[in-house]
C-alpha cells in the first residue's frame, strides 16, 4: 500500500539509473544514514559501541570486500584474514615510520599494500577455479601468518610481536571516545559501500558477474578474464585491507597476528554466504548476523536459564552458543541458500503487491 | 510462511533481550564489590583455564564466608573469552560498567593484556596480570594501571637460567652450553626472548629459538631439530596441550626430561598427568606457590566453601597448581581493595580508580599472608609507585611421576639485569605513545 512505485515516472537516463529505483527506498536509506550519523550517538551506550557497533561496521566493510570477490566475481577466497592483516600491518608501518603521516592516508596505504598482495595471490585464479582456488588463497593466509610472526621489521621489532597504535587523529579531530571511533568507521563504511555499489553496477561489475556465471562464455563475448579477475582481487583486497587497518587501529588498538587468523577468513566467508552472495546489502546482514548473534546468545542464555531456575555455567553458554550458531547457519542455508539479502528482497517484493497479491 | 517464522523468531529474540536488560538493572545493589573474571572454560586451553577460573571463584566465595572485605561482599561474574583477543575485549566492555563498575580486570591472556593496556587508562580500571602479561609493565612510572604482581616472564626466564647455572655448577660453567627455547608462537611465548638473549650474551651460552604454532600439537619438526642440535637444556614456554605434547615428544626422542624446564604455565597437573612416569624429572619454575594441597587456605576453602556444597569444580582439584594460581590472583584483587579501604574508608565499596591506589600500595607482609592462610605458600609482596611487580621470588618444582615436589630453594630474579631492561622497554613504549613518566606528585594521588 505504502511501498509501491505507481506514479513514479522516470524521465531521464539519470533517473532511470539510480541505485534505488523506488522513492520510498531512497528516503528510507537516507533516513537510515542520517539516523546512523545523528541519532545513534544520542541513543546507545559505550558497550554497544565498542562491542557491537564498531566491530559490525568494520566487518561489514570487510564483508563488502569479500563479497566483491566471492559473490560478484565467483572467486572463492580463504585468504581474507590475511588481506586484513596486510592492511593492518602496512598501515601500522606507514603510520609509525613516516613522521606526520595522516591517519586516513596510512589506512589507505594499508589498502594499497593489501591490493598488491591480493593481486599477487590472485594470479592462480587465472588457472584454477572453485575449491582449488580456495586452497591457493589459503596459502596467502598461511604465508601472512608466518610473515607477521617471524619478520621483525613488520612489527617494529617488538619483542612480543604485538603492536599498538594510539593518539589517532584526523585534521585535529582526535579519535578517542567510542562515539568518535564509531563515526570514523561509519564514514569509511558509507563511502566504501557507495563506491562498491556503483562499481558493481558499472561495466567492470558486469564483467565480474559474467566471469562468475560462466567464464568461457564471458571470454567469447570479449571479456578479458585476466583483467576481470585481477581487478576483482585488487578492489576486494583494497577494501579488506582498509577494514583490516580499521580493525587494528580503531577497534583493537593493539593486536597480534592471531587477530587475523584463519578463523577470521572463515568468519568473513560465512558472512558473505549467510548475508547473500553478490549483494552489497547482504554484506551488512551477514556481518550483523555473525557479530551480533554470538554476543546476543551469550547474554540471553544465562537470563533464560535464570528464568527457568537453572544456573547456567560459562562453559555451557559457550558450548550452547556454538551449537545454536551452527544450527542456525544450517537452517538458513536450507531455508534460503541465497542468504538473508534474498529474504529481504522477497519481503520487498511482497510489500510491493500488498495487500492484493496476484 | 517463511516470513512468519522469521517475524516470530525476531519477536522472541526481542522479548529475550528486553528481559535481559530489565533483569540486569534490577540486580544493582550497594555494598558489593564487583570483580569481573575473564575465563576460558572452552577452547584449546580449557583444561588449564578451568582450574584457574575455579580457584578464582572459590576464593571470592571464601572471602564472603569470612565476612567480606570489611563487610563488603564480593561479587564475581565470569565472561568466556576462549583465549581470543577480540572476545576478551568484548567481555571487558560488557563487564566494566556492570554492578557499579568493575574493580579490576585480570585478562588471563597476554594478547588480551596488550589490548586492555590501551583501554585501562581511559576507563580508569586497573589490570592485574599476576605472573604473566607484559614484562615491562612492572615499571609503574609508565604503566600506571598495570600490575604484574608477584613476577613477570622475565623473572621466570631469569630464575630458570639461574637454576640451570646451579645444575651445571656455577654461572661461569654456562659458557659454551646450548639452550633451546621451545615457545608458543604468540606474544606469550615471545616474552622471555629478550631476557634470555641478554643472559646468553652475558654467560656465553648459545640460545636457539624454536617456535611452535598454536595450539602446539605440531612439534615433530621442532624435535627433529633438537635431536640434531642436542641442546644441553630445553626451556618450554608452552601452554595447554603443547606441554604434554612436548613431554611425549621428549620421551619419544629420548631427550632427558631432567633437562627440560617449563615456565609456570607449563608446570601444572594437566600438563604432566597424561604422561605420568614419562615426565618424571620434568622441572618447572613456579612464581612463589606451587601445588599447595596442605596449605591453610586450601583447608579453609575445603571446609567453608566445598564443605557447604558451594564449591566450584571438582574437590580433588582444590590446591593444585592452576587452582592455586587462580586463588592467589583473586587474593591479590581482594587485598588491593582492602588496602584501598584503609585510605578511602573502611567498609565502603571502592571504585576502580581507588582500587588502583590499593594495588600500588599493597603491602602483604608475612604476618598478613599467614593470617590469610598463605603460610609457606608465598613470600611477602609490597608494591610501590615505581615497582608494580612487588616481588620477584620463584621456586623450581619437579614432577616425580605422581606429584610435584620442590627441587630448589627460593630464587630471585636478578634486578641488575631485569630492571634496566624493564626501564628501557617501558621508555620505548612511552616514546611510541608519547607518554611522560609519572611525577612524584602523581605517585601520591
Amino acid at each position: 500500500m505504502f511501498y509501491r512505485e505507481n506514479g513514479q515516472f522516470k524521465t531521464s537516463y539519470r533517473a532511470d539509473q539510480q541505485i534505488f529505483a523506488i522513492a520510498q527506498d531512497r528516503w528510507a536509506i537516507l533516513a537510515l544514514i542520517a539516523f546512523a550519523f545523528i541519532g545513534v550517538p544520542f541513543l546507545v551506550d559505550e558497550y554497544m559501541y565498542r562491542a557491537i557497533l564498531i566491530p559490525f561496521l568494520i566487518l561489514a566493510l570487510a564483508a563488502i570486500g569479500v563479497n566483491i570477490l566471492v559473490g560478484y566475481c565467483g572467486q572463492i577466497s580463504l585468504g581474507s584474514g590475511a588481506f586484513m592483516a596486510v592492511g593492518a600491518y602496512a598501515a601500522y608501518n606507514t603510520y609509525i615510520r613516516i613522521d606526520g603521516m595522516p591517519l586516513i592516508v596510512a589506512l589507505l596505504s594499508g589498502g594499497f599494500f593489501a591490493t598488491l598482495v591480493g593481486m599477487f595471490f590472485g594470479i592462480p585464479s587465472l588457472r584454477v577455479k572453485g575449491l582449488y582456488l580456495a586452497v591457493a588463497t589459503l596459502a596467502a593466509q598461511f604465508f601472512c601468518d608466518w610473515a607477521f610472526l617471524r619478520v621483525g621489521w613488520f612489527t617494529n621489532n617488538t619483542s612480543s610481536g604485538s603492536v599498538s597504535v594510539s593518539n589517532l587523529q584526523v585534521l585535529g579531530w582526535t579519535i578517542n571516545t567510542p562515539v568518535e571511533k564509531y563515526l570514523f568507521c561509519l564514514g569509511f563504511l558509507v563511502v566504501f559501500a557507495l563506491l562498491a555499489k556503483n562499481l558493481v553496477r558499472s561495466a567492470i561489475g558486469r564483467e565480474w558477474m559474467a566471469i562468475r556465471d560462466m567464464d568461457v562464455a564471458a571470454a567469447v563475448i570479449g571479456i578479458r578474464p585476466m583483467y576481470a579477475k585481477l581487478s576483482a582481487f585488487a578492489v576486494s583486497s583494497f577494501i579488506i585491507g582498509v577494514a583490516g587497518g580499521l580493525w587494528g587501529f580503531v577497534h583493537l588498538g593493539s593486536w597480534e597476528p592471531a587477530a587475523f587468523s584463519i578463523d577470521r577468513s572463515f568468519q568473513l566467508l560465512f558472512m558473505v554466504i549467510i548475508g547473500g552472495m553478490g549483494s552489497i546489502m547482504g554484506s551488512f546482514f551477514g556481518a550483523a548476523f555473525i557479530v551480533v548473534l554470538p554476543i546476543f546468545l551469550n547474554q540471553v542464555l544465562p537470563v533464560i536459564g535464570h528464568m527457568l531456575g537453572m544456573e547456567i555455567s560459562t562453559a555451557f553458554v559457550s558450548h550452547a552458543e556454538f551449537m545454536i550458531f551452527g544450527a542456525l547457519i544450517v537452517w538458513f542455508l536450507i531455508v534460503e541458500p541465497h542468504g538473508l539479502a534474498k529474504l529481504w528482497s522477497i519481503g520487498k517484493q511482497k510489500l510491493r503487491l500488498w495487500p492484493f497479491p496476484h | 510462511m517463511k516470513m512468519r517464522n522469521l517475524a516470530l523468531s525476531v519477536a522472541v529474540a526481542t522479548a529475550g533481550l528486553s528481559s535481559a536488560l530489565v533483569s540486569t538493572t534490577a540486580f544493582a545493589q550497594a555494598k558489593e564489590q564487583f570483580f569481573p573474571s575473564l575465563v576460558y572454560r572452552t577452547g584449546a586451553y580449557a583444561p588449564n583455564g578451568v582450574p584457574f577460573a575455579n580457584g578464582m571463584a572459590d576464593y571470592m566465595k571464601l572471602v564472603n564466608a569470612r565476612g567480606g572485605i570489611n563487610g563488603v561482599m564480593t561479587l564475581l561474574e565470569e565472561c568466556e573469552t576462549g583465549y581470543a583477543t577480540d572476545r576478551g575485549v568484548e567481555c571487558y566492555e560488557r563487564l566494566k560498567g556492570k554492578n557499579g563498575g568493575a574493580t579490576v580486570f585480570q585478562p588471563l591472556s597476554t594478547g588480551i593484556t596488550f589490548a586492555l593496556t590501551e583501554k585501562a587508562p581511559i576507563d580508569k580500571i586497573p589490570l592485574i596480570t599476576a605472573g604473566y602479561g607484559r614484562s615491562e609493565s612492572a615499571d609503574g612510572g609508565i604503566f600506571k594501571w598495570n600490575f604484574p604482581l608477584a613476577g613477570t616472564y622475565w623473572v621466570a626466564a631469569d630464575t630458570i637460567v639461574q637454576d640451570i647455572g646451579k645444575q651445571v655448577g656455577g654461572m661461569d660453567k654456562l659458557k659454551g652450553k646450548k639452550i633451546a627455547l621451545v615457545y608458543h608462537d604468540s606474544p606469550f611465548g615471545k616474552e622471555p626472548i629478550p631476557l634470555l638473549q641478554e643472559r646468553a650474551a652475558m654467560h656465553g651460552f648459545t640460545l636457539s629459538l624454536l617456535p611452535v604454532t598454536h595450539p602446539g600439537v605440531e612439534q615433530k619438526a621442532t624435535w627433529l631439530q633438537i635431536r640434531r642440535d642436542r641442546p644441553d637444556y630445553v626451556i618450554n614456554w608452552g601452554w595447554g596441550v603443547m606441554n604434554s605434547t612436548l613431554l611425549k615428544e621428549a620421551q619419544a626422542t629420548g631427550y632427558p626430561r631432567e633437562n627440560i624446564y617449563g615456565v609456570w604455565w607449563a608446570g601444572a597437573e594437566p600438563d604432566v598427568k597424561d604422561v605420568g612416569m614419562g615426565a618424571k624429572g620434568y622441572k618447572s619454575v613456579m612464581m612463589q606457590h606451587g601445588a599447595e594441597l596442605n596449605s591453610d587456605v586450601v583447608k579453609e576453602v575445603l571446609s567453608k566453601v566445598h564443605g557447604k556444597g558451594q564449591g566450584t569444580g571438582p574437590k580433588e582439584e582444590v590446591g593444585q597448581v592452576l587452582y592455586m594460581r587462580g586463588l592467589t590472583a583473586a587474593m591479590f584483587a581482594v587485598e588491593g581493595v582492602r588496602a584501598a579501604q584503609e585510605r578511602f574508608g573502611k567498609g565502603k565499596v571502592v571504585t576502580g580508580e581507588q582500587a588502583r591506589w590499593g594495588y600500588e600500595n599493597l603491602n602483604l607482609t608475612q604476618a598478613k599472608l599467614d593470617a590469610l592462610g598463605f603460610k609457606g605458600v608465598m613470600r611477602p609482596i609490597s608494591t610501590s609507585c615505581k615497582d608494580h611487580m612487588g616481588a620477584s621470588w620463584a621456586r623450581i618444582h619437579t614432577w616425580d611421576g605422581s606429584k610435584f615436589v620442590w627441587s630448589s630453594d627460593w630464587l630471585q630474579g636478578d634486578e641488575q639485569i631485569i630492571n634496566p631492561m624493564v626501564k628501557a622497554a617501558a621508555d620505548k613504549y612511552a616514546a611510541e605513545k608519547k607518554l611522560t613518566r609519572r611525577t612524584p606528585a602523581d605517585c601520591q594521588s
